[in-house]
């Protein structure tokens, strides 16, 4: 189990430094940020200047090296908009983005699950055909026109949910505001996650549906059912729970992926997370702070799939992660 | 049965007290938000637009571009070179600290430290204190842009920036990448004061009790500020009553807003012209004066407001707006094709050439789209015409290489006056005066550039806009470059704001004078 970890201590650091360098190999072609610095009659001396005091004249080497060495020591440079540390921007913004996620994996988390063992069990109900119908809408619209249609449709039709922003929230823990203690919280985020929502929800159902009816054909189904078991034990129970394992696995590599959709979500819904940041700070040629934000996604990227591993271990005893290791 | 009547109405007037004192508040979305809280540190729309918020200037632009007094009371010419201002007596910063001549002199020394905001004072050499509500400001010539360059003066309270923080950095200083006090701290004589503020999600302002201007029948106790990025967005917060004043209106959307009920669209011609420069240094043809004109003549820029802009546009010959001292009406769009095609082929290229093209395709209303317009009406005139379209953040450094064969620029007068536009755009490009930063065109012409010159020690403005409208004739008459159009301005508004009354062509609404009918 130690050697595992340490293992993939190791692996994200790898991973970290690969994409540092990878992040630092592509400044150069975002733009100029002293463009989005200076006023339109500023003169190209004046540019010149600032250029050298930021060390933005320097050669690649030296500037990487520098940020390297301050990388060491926490310091991941700091914003040119935001004038603070680009790690502490980040971790004010992380929490919005991990609500939005969080809420997303409940709606796919509590509606895949019913949906796909149901379309698995009755596969030629209409009810399932509207399902799987769905579903290929659902995967086939980009998350931005959900957002645009839904924010149509329920905040400006019918006025029913509020169309942008996290709305009130609640301090819980150093940077970390709630948006799910208050009403006007809840309301906010409905919209979000549906969206967030949307693009993975039709995957999931599409994914357990197929891992289920290939279990139902299983011998050991049979038996169950021969034995007279409830038939929904053996659905919920005995079926379920051996689909789970591909599903889990693709559910990590996904909350990855959902964290790329929030740079989507969040720039339609105007929501303050490190998504919309990130393409803000793309427009911007904030140049540390969209090294610092994919330094932070690899990081991210990194402990869920370890998290998956571990989980593995948890749903199929026959994984054995202390060899992982060796 | 009575005591519950009576214990209900209690609780009802309780509950209604705080609605029956309400205060009003605005909510306001921007597409973005201020970068800082310093004046000085950009000289962009945003820090402007706060700065009329949280500052006074000492004069500034009405709706009919006439200068109104604000902290400046009057003024009077003393010599050639020297305006001698009253200050408005009783005027309070924020911080309490009451406003003197001394706290101009000391706003005037920081604007020339200011990397942006230093070319505009270049002609200024000093604020000399005549006593505490009176002060001179000086210049090198006679200059006749003294009370436009005045608009850029806001005081700020320089007891309040003096000074050392904590961590012993001084108080007043402009940093551009970084953090600094005035970025973060503010003290002005605005109508708000700045109440809390995230950088990026929003701006709290609450009205100033102390402020001077009771004249103003402004009723509005606070206003938060939002960015909404996504124009879609933006627009459905307004339409859903989510927030109550918008700018920018997108072109696709205007006519919703306007059709809407309970909102409305306000628009107004903008200053922000739009044009194409053809680079000499590149194109041998382009030397040909004749080349240029049929360019001119093919480009059909009343079909781009028309169709492209959705008529959100003004259709321009030239590149002073209507209003400014070099417009001259009798310089009428032209568009004719046949003779465009004759002069490409007086010129000898009836059989046209091949030419690069880049624009931004982010930095001004359909960019993208007017690009590809005009790169299909060349086609018309045998000029094909190989383009390329990129974000802002790329295209500035290229336009700076002079990349392509014909650019994309869109130019906004930061005098609100027309030399500016020669300077910038059109001038002989001159490393030593900064002239014709901004020419790709390498467009030089002498005696255009003598009319500028004369014009800027001009201080009669009659003989000052003839210099102008003839310096704009000899650009039209030489196609000097490709005037497009003026972009309009759009803002969307709850009904019931007033808002039309404190709206500008320069985009700086005037939210201290806002008047929002509150009902019953």
């Amino acid at each position: 189990m130690f050697a595992y970890l340490a293992k993939r201590v190791i692996q994200a650091v790898a991973v970290m430094f690969v994409i540092s360098l990878i992040a630092f190999a592509i400044q150069g072609n975002l733009g100029d940020p002293l463009r989005e610095l200076v006023g339109q009659s500023v003169s190209e001396e004046v540019r010149q200047q600032l250029r050298d005091e930021m060390g933005l004249n320097d050669s690649f080497v030296t500037q990487y090296l520098r940020f390297a060495g301050n990388a060491l020591q926490g310091d991941l440079g700091t914003s040119y908009f935001f004038k603070e540390p680009a790690l502490d921007v980040i971790l004010k913004k992380l929490p919005a983005t991990l609500e939005l996620v969080f809420g997303a994996t409940l709606i796919i988390v509590g509606l895949s699950v019913p949906l796909g063992v149901y379309t698995a069990i009755k596969p030629d109900s209409i009810l399932s055909r509207i399902i799987m119908g769905l579903s290929i809408v659902g995967i086939s619209i980009p998350v931005f026109l959900t957002a645009i249609l839904m924010i149509f449709v329920f905040s400006v039709e019918y006025g029913w949910l509020p169309s942008y922003g996290r709305g009130e929230t609640v301090q819980v823990w150093g940077y970390w505001q709630t948006n799910f203690a208050t009403a006007d919280g809840w309301l906010h985020i409905i919209l979000p996650s549906i969206a967030l929502a949307s693009i993975m929800l039709p995957l999931f159902v599409r994914l357990i549906r197929a891992e289920m009816m290939e279990v139902l054909q299983s011998e050991y189904v049979k038996y169950a059912k021969a034995k007279g078991i409830n038939p929904w034990r053996i659905y919920f129970v005995h079926a379920l729970k051996n689909t789970l394992l591909p599903v889990i696995t693709v559910g990590g590599v996904q909350i990855g992926t959902m964290v790329a959709y929030t740079i989507l979500t969040e720039t339609v819904f105007q929501w303050p997370g490190m998504g919309f940041m990130f393409l803000e700070a793309v427009n911007r040629v904030d140049t540390p702070l969209i090294v610092a934000y994919l330094i932070v996604v690899g990081f991210i990227f990194v402990v869920t799939n370890t998290i998956v591993d571990l989980i593995y271990g948890l749903v199929n005893p026959t994984v054995n992660i202390a060899r992982m290791g060796a | 049965m009575t005591k519950f009547v009576r214990s209900l109405a209690a609780a009802a007037a309780v509950a209604m007290a705080p609605v029956a004192y309400a205060e009003t508040t605005v909510r306001v979305a921007y597409d973005a938000d201020p970068v800082s809280l310093d004046p000085h540190e950009q000289l962009s729309g945003g820090t402007l637009q706060l700065s009329h918020m949280v500052f006074d200037p000492l004069v500034r632009w009405t709706q009919d571009l006439q200068f109104e007094p604000r902290l400046a009371e009057s003024w009077e010419q003393i010599d050639a070179t020297t305006m001698r201002f009253k200050l408005r007596s009783g005027v309070t910063f924020h911080s309490g600290n009451a406003l003197t001549a001394k706290d101009v002199d000391w706003t005037f020394d920081r604007l020339k430290e200011s990397d942006d905001f230093k070319a505009i004072f270049a002609q200024f050499t000093d604020v000399e204190v005549v006593d505490d509500m009176t002060f001179d400001l000086k210049t090198s010539e006679p200059y006749p842009l003294v009370l436009h360059t005045a608009t850029y003066i806001f005081p700020m309270d320089s007891a309040f920036y003096s000074g050392t923080t904590d961590d012993g950095k001084d108080r007043g200083e402009i940093v551009k990448h970084g953090d600094s006090f005035a970025s973060r701290n503010v003290s002005g004589t605005g109508p708000f004061v700045v109440s809390e503020r995230e950088q990026g999600v929003r701006v709290v302002f609450d009205r100033y009790d102390g402020y001077w201007d009771t004249a103003s029948g402004g009723n509005v106790d606070k206003i938060v500020l939002t960015p909404i990025k996504e124009d879609p967005t933006r627009v459905a917060a307004l339409l859903s009553g989510d927030v109550d004043f918008i700018a920018p209106v997108p072109p696709t959307d205007l006519k919703r807003v306007a059709d809407a009920e309970g909102v409305d669209l306000i628009t107004m011609p903008g200053t922000r012209i739009i044009t194409f420069q053809m680079n000499q240094n590149r194109v041998e043809a382009f030397k040909d004066a004749r080349v240029r004109q049929a360019i001119d003549y093919a480009v059909n820029n009343a079909g781009i407001v028309d169709r492209i802009m959705r008529g959100f546009g003004t259709v321009g010959a030239q590149a002073s707006p209507a209003g400014y001292l070099g417009y001259d009406e009798a310089l009428a769009p032209r568009f004719d094709l046949e003779k465009a095609k004759a002069l490409m082929a007086e010129a000898g290229y009836a059989d046209g050439f091949s030419i690069t093209m880049m624009a931004p395709n982010n930095r001004y209303v359909n960019d993208d789209k007017i690009a590809q317009a005009v790169a299909s009406m060349l086609a018309q005139i045998n000029i094909k015409v190989d383009l390329q379209t990129m974000p802002k953040a790329q295209y500035w450094p290229t336009f700076d290489e002079r990349a392509a064969d014909m650019m994309m620029i869109g130019w906004h007068s930061d005098t609100e006056d027309s030399a500016n536009f020669h300077q910038f755009l059109t001038a002989c490009p001159d490393d030593a005066t900064g002239n014709g930063q901004y020419n790709s065109g390498n467009y030089c012409n002498p005696e255009a550039d003598a009319l500028m010159n004369a014009a800027n020690a001009e201080t009669d403005p009659a003989k000052r806009g003839e210099m102008l409208q003839k310096l704009e004739g000899i650009l039209y008459e030489e196609a000097a470059f490709i005037p497009l159009h003026w972009q309009n301005l759009a803002w969307g508004s709850k009904s019931g704001m007033n808002s039309a009354d404190i709206v500008n062509a320069l985009n700086f609404p005037y939210f201290g004078d806002l008047i929002v009918e509150t009902g019953s």
